[in-house]
């Protein structure tokens, strides 16, 4: 016995932002009757997909993965997507706005359409078909203003609707799931977490990911605002576009039409890390093509029942 | 100006000084927001497009210089009805020490507000404006400080360019500041003069106080030392999971909430009361010889014992006491005022059970800091009375053990919350 006090130990930012997201994952399997984690193949997922490993392995995780297909996303993304579901052994859901537009619930105005807020239609939809309680997102507050104000678990009623000034006060870290039928809880397990945290995270843990993040030579329009639209059958080049090929990467992965590569030769973790940590642009300015139209954009795709 | 460092993980190259939560208090004429846009911006946690969207605005409404306060601006529904929305968390890392800011507002639900944005921080800045000194605001925010149990609470006096970085005027502010500590009876405050505006003493020290030896609230920040303290308490460990996914696994999975277990560590079952040793600690793939407060981690035991989410392990020589009666400080913080003898859930750790208000509640003035019998608790009340509970739930007094004397309460009927409550004692 020694009667020296304890040496303390004080866990690094990534120990710590792990253990918050472990136990936030752990809190919504034990308040929640029926949830499932969304999962899209992007960065924010796969680091989500590893922090519910940590949470619940050697049991299966207690609740599906589910993801909302626009029909817009790249082929590497989505056949990633398969893999590691198939690799964990956990069951996925996949429900698609394709099916949505030919059921008539979703409306496009024009069919190369961004596809990004019609999302919000198949989610509620498949909630109701599974009767989910509670849908798990890798949503960071640091992404967007209105995510900064938006609780860990965020309450959405009967319609999905967020209501930015009726939230549940969130203290220390008790967590409040209760609703009644109908309604539902967005959990964010990595709310607090930058986007250099979640690469450093991938690289701590050696996560693999699809291949579209890393530098390649793809075809782009620049557009004068500097923007870089990649040339895709969804998204061809117009007659004047300045077409380039350019060595790119995706920061973030999502519906094809309003997601754009920024300029990169980062082939490795280790060199996207390397960029992140010196960028000038914070992660949606460069890249989401959408987010740009309205300042409050994004608020309102929660408000009707965005992720 | 250097470029936020890397610290690489599996090098570690650099030091990694964990995660620092902070709140800030004041409203926006004490520079709150301003102060917050500078923290932001001069360690780089702002990017370029983010900085030529403020700029435009800056332009757009007339001001000369970039108005880092606009850094802060809030949700087209909050600028539509001119309201601030509570909490907001914001990011910035100094390359040694990640950051979290609470940002609570101030106007009509401040209480509400701060004590939600309390509750996660180990620190807590209040803001004082130079030529206006100690407020009413200034009282409530140190009361609610301590109320909370906020380990470090810094006085930034602000706006000093506008008193010509006047030595005195500091003094006198610290001087009243620390004549209310001593009735408040909180623990030591730091004091720190700055100029939010001009940069002074926030990232760099610049050159206006050269009377001021104390380090620039970066400083400050990157070493106020964490809730370091939890580790030396008395294990607890709330069970929120069990993992079982064959006959030779059996796992309890919850997160630290203080102390530190080791395998071979005899702990307690509660409420059983039964006791066993521990077999061996995971995270992932990783077996550990020890965990600390604050980890998530599964923990298998010697014995198979029926052990189910809501139970808390504890260290066998030093287990907390269980009660069906507490003493309790209330926050309320529903729009809905409490229900005289109200029946509500009451959620402690992972454990859930109902608690009756149990007669007359004394309501703290926190202007006098003296008490005054209610019957009903209105919304930004806070007030010391008895619960009664259904079953008995083990506990420590806050002030010991923050993690284990913390408490909401929830409505049953709403769904809502409606009060955050902190042990005082058992009975």
């Amino acid at each position: 016995m020694t009667l020296l006090a304890p040496i303390t130990q004080t866990l690094t930012h990534l120990d710590w932002l792990e253990a918050e997201a472990i136990h936030i994952l752990r809190e919504v399997a034990g308040q929640c009757a029926n949830p499932v984690l969304l999962f899209s193949g992007g960065k924010d997922s796969l680091v989500l997909l590893r922090l519910a490993e940590k949470a619940f392995r050697p049991g299966r995780f207690p609740f599906p993965l589910m993801h909302i297909d626009t029909g817009h996303n790249y082929e590497e993304v989505t056949a990633f997507r398969d893999h590691r579901a198939a690799e964990l052994g956990e069951r996925l859901i996949v429900r698609s706005l394709e099916d949505s537009i030919q059921q008539g619930r979703i409306v496009l105005k024009s069919p190369l359409e961004a596809r990004n807020r019609h999302q919000s239609v198949t989610l509620l939809d498949a909630i109701a078909e599974f009767g989910f309680d509670a849908c798990i997102g890798g949503a960071r507050r640091d992404e967007e203003k209105a995510r900064a104000k938006e609780r860990i678990f965020s309450f959405r009623d009967a319609f999905g609707q967020w209501d930015p000034k009726n939230q549940r006060p969130e203290l220390w870290d008790l967590y409040n799931a209760r609703i009644d039928p109908g309604e539902n809880i967005r959990a964010f397990p990595i709310s607090n977490w930058t986007e250099l945290d979640v690469w450093q995270y991938i690289a701590r843990e050696g996560l693999e990911l699809p291949s579209i993040y890393f530098a390649h030579e793809r075809e782009v329009v620049v557009r004068r605002d500097g923007a870089l639209v990649p040339v895709t059958p969804l998204t061809p080049a117009k007659a004047g576009d300045d077409v380039q090929r350019l060595s790119v990467r995706f920061r973030t992965v999502g519906d094809i039409t309003c997601t754009a590569p920024v300029r990169s030769t980062a082939r490795s973790v280790d060199e996207i890390l390397l960029e992140t940590a010196t960028t000038e642009l914070t992660e949606r300015g460069a890249t989401r093509l959408d987010d740009q139209t309205s300042e409050a954009s994004m608020e309102q795709r929660k408000k009707e029942g965005y992720f | 100006m250097a470029t936020p460092t890397l610290i690489d993980p599996r090098t570690n190259t650099h030091v990694d000084l964990g995660v620092l939560r902070f709140l800030t208090c004041g409203s926006v004429d004490d520079g709150k927001s301003t102060l917050i846009g500078r923290l932001l911006y001069d360690s780089k946690a702002i990017l370029a497009d983010a900085l030529q969207a403020i700029e435009r605005t800056s332009q757009r409404r007339g001001h000369a210089d970039v108005d880092l306060s606009l850094l802060t601006d809030g949700l087209q529904a909050e600028r539509e009805q001119g309201i601030t929305i509570d909490v907001a968390y914001r990011y910035f890392s100094t390359g040694t020490r990640n950051f979290i800011i609470a940002d609570a507002p101030g106007h009509e639900q401040y209480t509400r507000n701060m004590v939600t944005a309390a509750s996660t921080a180990d620190l807590a800045l209040i803001l004082v404006d130079a030529r206006k000194g100690v407020l009413t605001q200034t009282r409530r925010h140190l009361t609610l400080a301590h109320l909370v149990g906020i380990r470090h609470l810094v006085v930034v006096v602000n706006k000093m360019d506008l008193v010509g970085y006047d030595q005195a005027i500091f003094e006198r502010i610290r001087e009243d500041v620390l004549g209310f500590a001593r009735e408040l009876g909180a623990p030591d405050l730091r004091f720190l003069p700055l100029s939010a505006l001009a940069g002074d003493m926030v990232v760099e020290r610049g050159d206006n106080l050269p009377w001021y030896e104390g380090p620039t609230l970066v400083e400050l920040l990157e070493t106020a030392a964490l809730e370091d303290r939890r580790q030396t308490l008395p294990f607890r460990f709330p069970v929120q999971w069990v993992i079982r996914p064959h006959q030779d696994f059996r796992g309890y999975a919850g997160r630290v909430a203080s102390g530190r277990v080791q395998v071979g560590d005899a702990l307690t079952v509660l409420p059983s009361g039964r006791g066993s040793r521990v077999k061996a600690i995971h995270l992932g793939d990783a077996k550990l010889a020890e965990a600390v407060a604050g980890q998530s981690v599964t923990l298998e035991l010697e014995d198979d014992i029926d052990i189910s989410r809501g139970d808390l392990l504890a260290e066998a020589a030093q287990p907390p006491l269980s009660a069906r009666a507490l003493e309790v400080d209330l926050c309320w913080l529903s729009e809905a005022p409490s229900r005289p003898a109200g029946r509500y859930l009451l959620r402690h750790g992972s454990r859930e059970t109902r608690a009756l208000l149990d007669g007359s509640a004394q309501r703290l003035d926190l202007n006098s800091l003296s008490r005054e019998l209610e019957t009903r608790l209105a919304m930004n009340d806070i007030a010391r009375l008895r619960l009664k509970l259904q079953q008995p739930l083990p506990v420590d007094p806050y002030l010991e053990n923050r993690a284990m004397g913390a408490f909401i309460l929830v409505d049953e009927s709403t769904h809502a919350t409606v009060a955050a409550g902190f042990v005082r004692e058992t009975l």
